[in-house]
Formats: structure tokens, C-alpha cells, sequence
């Protein structure tokens, strides 16, 4: 560890009797407890891959891709539906979300600059960013599912865009700021309107950046669970285009199998969420790797 | 600004039936950015709404003793938010009681002890803790984390403290599952620390390297820079890194699901099995009916206050010293 610092060597044995032995016990023990801590963070990710590898494994199978979740008590099945469900409840979620949250971000970037209430959405925005999830789970009930009587695939859709929305107002809006002044003025001096401006060079110039708010946006609302209890719920049956009734999603399924008492919908649980965690780490990664050429300029 | 708008009310006077169709789409332009701005306070708007209009019967009903009492039987249709409110609030604190340290650690080792290489897979690693989802940390915290902890930790402590004054009501299981208050602080507390972690981390790299070196050079250990250096430097958004931490704490629903026991249960035991305002909404919402599914908004209700006085005043922290 010394020899990091080199403003902290290992001081020779003359001077070490310089040093107060209370502040050397001090110093090391600081430096012990924070590789530990970091220590323990890695153990955690490391143990939940671990878990998540050895058993869902375990629960892969031939039919998983191909059929639906088998009913209570009856053999095999897989999680086709939920797989597929699950694909149209993030599409929708991130196909609404993805307009609302560009335009939100560039108005704060580009024309609510200075204005009260641009500060006071601002804000808000950055609240709604940590809001708990199951609150808008109950928003949407309300909204959607009460009026419509019935669970559907549109309020988990809906409710996963609010989600979303935050996630991207707020990387489009510090994207959009780390665009230099001059290529809007130029672009200005040509004889641009501002919506030609912001369309055809500041959205251009950020585009890597907005881009990375999307798939952080989708990597988040992906393995939301909550939210979809009371909108988009669960069933068995095979997909059904309409999207009304209950609408078959991997989270909702792994949460009410991994709870359950039988073997094979445990076994189908585990291989949902292992499906479900490397397609989630996998977009943070990507992310990362996006936004990468974007900070070294 | 100024230079600009005049440029371009210079070029409208000359070429005025150029611009025409351009300037309506631009103010149809302009109007849909306000609009999808305004939808964020819309939305903020609505989700109180709805669950202040879907809590408000049994509001009425029980007025303030909703807050205080801690029945909640369905057959005689009484509810109260007490065991729920407390679960909630001691779940969280244990959560920050064991997450805070650990994230600061995380943060000054990342900053300060750890050696180059490292620091970008380590720091990695440690983000990536945070897009695991809740429900993957609930598998986890059920199925690996609460066996082992009721094995080593639960059975020994609970034969330990059996019969001692207060130790023994706090620390004693009475069932030794491994679920219960204690293990779900355990899991909040590691969910939050990614989170603490990277603004504490962010906010470190911030402070000026000159201060951090002729502490050194005066002969400082390390542990005196950062306890008399750094801290006070970062101390105001560490506890705005802090309250968001809690605020997710407090609002965090399917691993605290898995691992509260979801018992309606007032105990001195912080390993005793018990709930929280989000585990009993997800738990019991959709067979909810009648004043049940009143209540269950009405618990929401509770839940929002509190998380959105948390997270504006963390937001505030953060935000003043980003300002500075």
C-alpha cells in the first residue's frame, strides 16, 4: 500500500520512534478498513454472479425459449412468454419515454437556460430520478389500470416510461451542456431557426451522449419489478397481442416463482434472473463504453 | 444572446417569405420541449395526487390514529401505519448505520489508497453493484445471505444473549430464520452503498491537490488527511450523498420483500420478521379490496412525504456545494 504514496514511505526505524504509536495504530487501521470495505463490495457482486451462474444453469433447459410458464404443479414449461412480454413492456416503456425525455432535456439545455421554472423542473426531475418505484406503480393503477378495469400490458408500459423519462432528461440536458456555444452561434449565423440549431447540430454534436441515457434508462427500467405488480401483473398463458389483461414479464414471474413451492418454477426463476442480470450488466457496460469517446474530447 | 436575436431579426426582415414555414415549425418545436418539460411536474403532480385521493377514505376514517395505531386486520377492517412506518424507518437506518462506513471507505480507498491500475476495474465493479436489480439482491439476501446469517449469526447470538436484560429482548430470535429487519438492513445497506459511494467518490476527486499534498507535507498520515483535510472539504455533500442513499433505502420494494418476513408485528427484536410501508404494498395490493386498498394508498401516501422530504433535502446538499 506504501508504495502508492510516495508522499508516505515507510519511515525508517530512526524516525518511526517520531511518530506517535497512536497515530500510526490510526493510519493503519484506516487503511485496512477501507480495502476491506472495498474488499466486501467485491465479494458481494462476485457471490450474487456466483449464485446467479450455479443456479440458473441449473434451471436452464431445452424448452425454456420455446414455451410458456407451465400452471401450478404441472411439469417442465419455459419463459417464453415472460421473455417476450418483457421485450414489449421495455419497448414501449423506452419508445415513450425516449421523445418526452429528449425534448424535457433539451428545453432545460436550450431554452429554459436561466428561467425559474426550467430550475424548478430541474429539480423536480432529479427527485423523480430517485422516487420510489412503487409509487409510480400506484400512479398508473389509478391512471390506467381502475379506469380500464384490467391489468394491462399499455399501464406496465406506461409506467416504466416514467421511470425512464428521468434518467433521460437528465443525461440529454449535461450532454447537451458540454456543447460548445460557438457551434450553436455558428450554426445561428447561417441563418438557422433555433429548432434547425438544436436538430441538425447540438443534438449531433451530443448525439453518443443521449444515446448513453437511453441504454442506462433501459438497463434500469429492464429489471423493474415493483411498478409492474400492479400495472402490467403476470400470467401463464401465451402472448396475446392486445396487451390487455395481465401481461407475462420476467420480473413479476421471477418474483412470484422464486417464492413458490415447486421445483421447476423455482428452477425457471433462476434462469430468468440470470437472463436477466447479464442483459442489464451487459448494457452498463455498453453504456459506459459509449460515453467513453464523449469524455475524451 | 443578444448578438444572436439580433442576427436573426436582422435576416427576417430581409428574407421574410423564406422564413415563414421554417418559423412555424420552430415554434411547434419549441412548444413540444415545453410541453415534455412540463409533463415532469405533471407526473410528480399526479403521483401525489392519486395516492392522496386513493388514501383519503381512510384518512377520513381514522384520522391521525392511522399514524399511531398498529392494528391491521382485514376482517375487522381496522388498519394502522404504525408497524409498517417503523419497520421502514429501522430498516433504513440500519442500512445507513452499515452502508455509510463502508461507502466511505469504498470512496477513500478509490481516491486516495488505490494503486492506479486498479482504480477503474475497482471502481467498475462497484458501479455495476448498482444496476443489479432490486429483485436479484432479494434472491440473494433470501436464498444465500439469510441461511447463513440465521447459522453463524442468529443461533449462536440468540443462545448468547437469552435472558439478559435488554440484550437479550433487542438481539433474540425467536424464530431464527434468517429474515426479519436486521437482514433487510443488511441488503438496503448494500444497495446503497454503490450509490453513496460514487457521489462521495466524485466529490473527493473535486478537492484541490495541493491541499491534500501540503498536508502530507507537513508530516500528516493519511488518516489525518482525510479526517482533517478531506472530510471537512466534502462533508456537506457526503450528507447530501447520504440522504439519497436513505431515500432509496426508504423506498426500495422487492429485495426488502424477500427478506422483512412481511409480518404484521410489533417487536423489540431487530431480528424478528416484520414489514415496511413498500413490502406491504406489493405484498398485499393486489388482493387488496375496499378500505384495504385505501389503506395500502394511504400507507403510500406516508411513504411519499417522508421519501421526498428526504431526497429534496438531499438533492439541496448536493446541489449547493455543485454551485459553489
Amino acid at each position: 500500500m506504501d508504495a502508492t504514496n510516495p508522499l508516505v514511505t515507510t519511515p525508517s526505524p530512526l524516525r518511526a520512534s517520531r511518530v506517535r504509536p497512536g497515530r500510526r495504530v490510526a493510519d493503519r487501521a484506516l487503511r485496512i478498513s477501507c480495502l476491506v470495505a472495498t474488499v466486501v463490495g467485491a465479494v458481494v457482486l462476485g457471490s450474487i454472479l456466483l449464485m446467479l451462474i450455479v443456479e440458473g444453469i441449473r434451471g436452464l433447459s431445452p424448452t425454456l425459449f420455446t414455451q410458456p410458464t407451465p400452471g401450478p404443479g404441472s411439469e417442465g414449461g419455459g419463459i417464453a412468454n415472460a421473455i417476450l412480454g418483457s421485450l414489449v413492456l421495455t419497448t414501449i416503456g423506452i419508445v415513450v419515454a425516449t421523445p418526452v425525455g429528449v425534448m424535457a432535456g433539451t428545453y432545460l439545455a436550450e431554452y429554459g437556460r436561466g428561467s425559474k421554472l426550467a430550475d424548478i423542473i430541474r429539480f423536480l426531475n432529479d427527485v423523480l430520478l430517485s422516487a420510489p418505484s412503487i409509487l409510480i406503480g400506484l400512479f398508473v393503477y389509478t391512471l390506467m389500470v381502475r379506469p380500464m378495469g384490467t391489468y394491462s400490458g399499455w399501464a406496465g408500459g406506461v409506467a416504466l416510461a416514467i421511470i425512464a423519462v428521468p434518467v433521460i432528461v437528465r443525461t440529454t440536458e449535461d450532454m447537451l451542456r458540454l456543447v460548445p456555444g460557438t457551434l450553436r452561434e455558428a450554426g445561428a449565423a447561417l441563418g438557422a431557426p433555433p429548432s434547425k440549431v438544436i436538430t441538425s447540430v447540438t443534438w449531433r454534436a451530443a448525439s453518443s451522449g443521449i444515446v448513453t441515457g437511453i441504454i442506462l434508462a433501459l438497463a434500469r427500467i429492464a429489471g423493474e419489478t415493483a411498478p409492474l405488480l400492479f400495472t402490467a401483473l403476470n400470467n401463464n398463458s401465451w402472448f396475446s397481442p392486445n396487451l390487455m389483461g395481465g401481461v407475462a414479464n420476467l420480473p413479476v414471474m421471477i418474483y412470484q416463482f422464486a417464492l413458490s413451492p415447486y421445483p421447476n418454477w423455482q428452477g425457471l426463476a433462476w434462469a430468468g434472473a440470470l437472463l436477466i442480470t447479464t442483459t442489464i450488466l451487459a448494457l452498463s457496460i455498453i453504456a459506459r463504453l459509449v460515453i467513453k469517446p464523449q469524455n475524451a474530447r | 444572446m443578444p448578438a444572436l436575436s439580433q442576427s436573426i431579426a436582422i435576416a427576417e426582415t430581409r428574407s421574410t417569405p423564406r422564413r415563414g414555414p421554417s418559423r412555424g415549425l420552430d415554434a411547434v418545436f419549441r412548444t413540444c420541449s415545453y410541453a415534455a418539460a412540463l409533463l415532469v411536474l405533471l407526473v410528480l403532480a399526479g403521483i401525489l395526487g392519486s395516492i392522496l385521493y386513493g388514501g383519503w377514505p381512510v384518512f377520513r376514517e381514522f384520522g391521525f390514529g392511522f399514524l399511531t395505531s398498529s392494528a391491521w386486520n382485514i376482517g375487522t377492517e381496522q388498519y394502522g401505519a404504525l408497524v409498517a412506518v417503523i419497520g421502514t424507518l429501522a430498516s433504513a437506518v440500519i442500512a445507513l448505520l452499515i452502508g455509510v462506513p463502508v461507502s466511505l471507505g469504498i470512496a477513500i480507498f478509490l481516491t486516495q489508497l488505490c494503486p492506479g491500475w486498479a482504480r477503474k476495474p475497482v471502481a467498475m465493479t462497484i458501479e455495476l453493484l448498482a444496476a443489479v436489480p432490486s429483485i436479484i439482491y432479494g434472491m440473494w439476501g433470501l436464498f444465500i445471505f439469510a441461511p447463513i446469517f440465521a447459522r453463524f449469526v442468529q443461533i449462536p447470538l440468540s443462545n448468547l444473549v437469552e435472558g439478559l436484560p435488554v440484550v437479550g429482548t433487542l438481539l433474540y430470535a425467536r424464530v431464527p430464520s434468517g429474515v426479519g429487519i436486521f437482514t433487510a438492513g443488511i441488503i438496503l445497506a448494500i444497495m446503497i452503498v454503490p450509490f453513496i459511494a460514487s457521489i462521495a467518490r466524485d466529490m473527493l476527486d473535486q478537492i484541490p491537490t495541493v491541499l491534500r499534498e501540503s498536508a502530507y507535507g507537513i508530516g500528516c498520515t493519511t488518516w489525518e488527511v482525510v479526517r482533517h483535510v478531506l472530510v471537512p472539504q466534502a462533508a456537506v455533500s457526503i450528507i447530501g450523498a447520504i440522504m439519497l442513499g436513505l431515500g432509496r433505502a426508504l423506498g426500495e420494494t422487492m429485495a426488502v420483500t424477500f427478506v422483512v418476513g412481511n409480518a404484521n408485528r410489533l417487536s423489540a427484536s431487530i431480528f424478528d420478521p416484520s414489514s415496511t410501508i413498500a413490502s406491504r404494498i406489493a405484498n398485499e395490493f393486489n388482493e387488496a379490496d375496499g378500505l384495504q386498498l385505501n389503506a395500502l394508498m394511504a400507507l403510500g401516501c406516508i411513504l411519499f412525504v417522508i421519501t421526498f422530504i428526504v431526497l429534496i433535502v438531499a438533492r439541496l446538499l448536493t446541489r449547493r456545494v455543485r454551485a459553489a
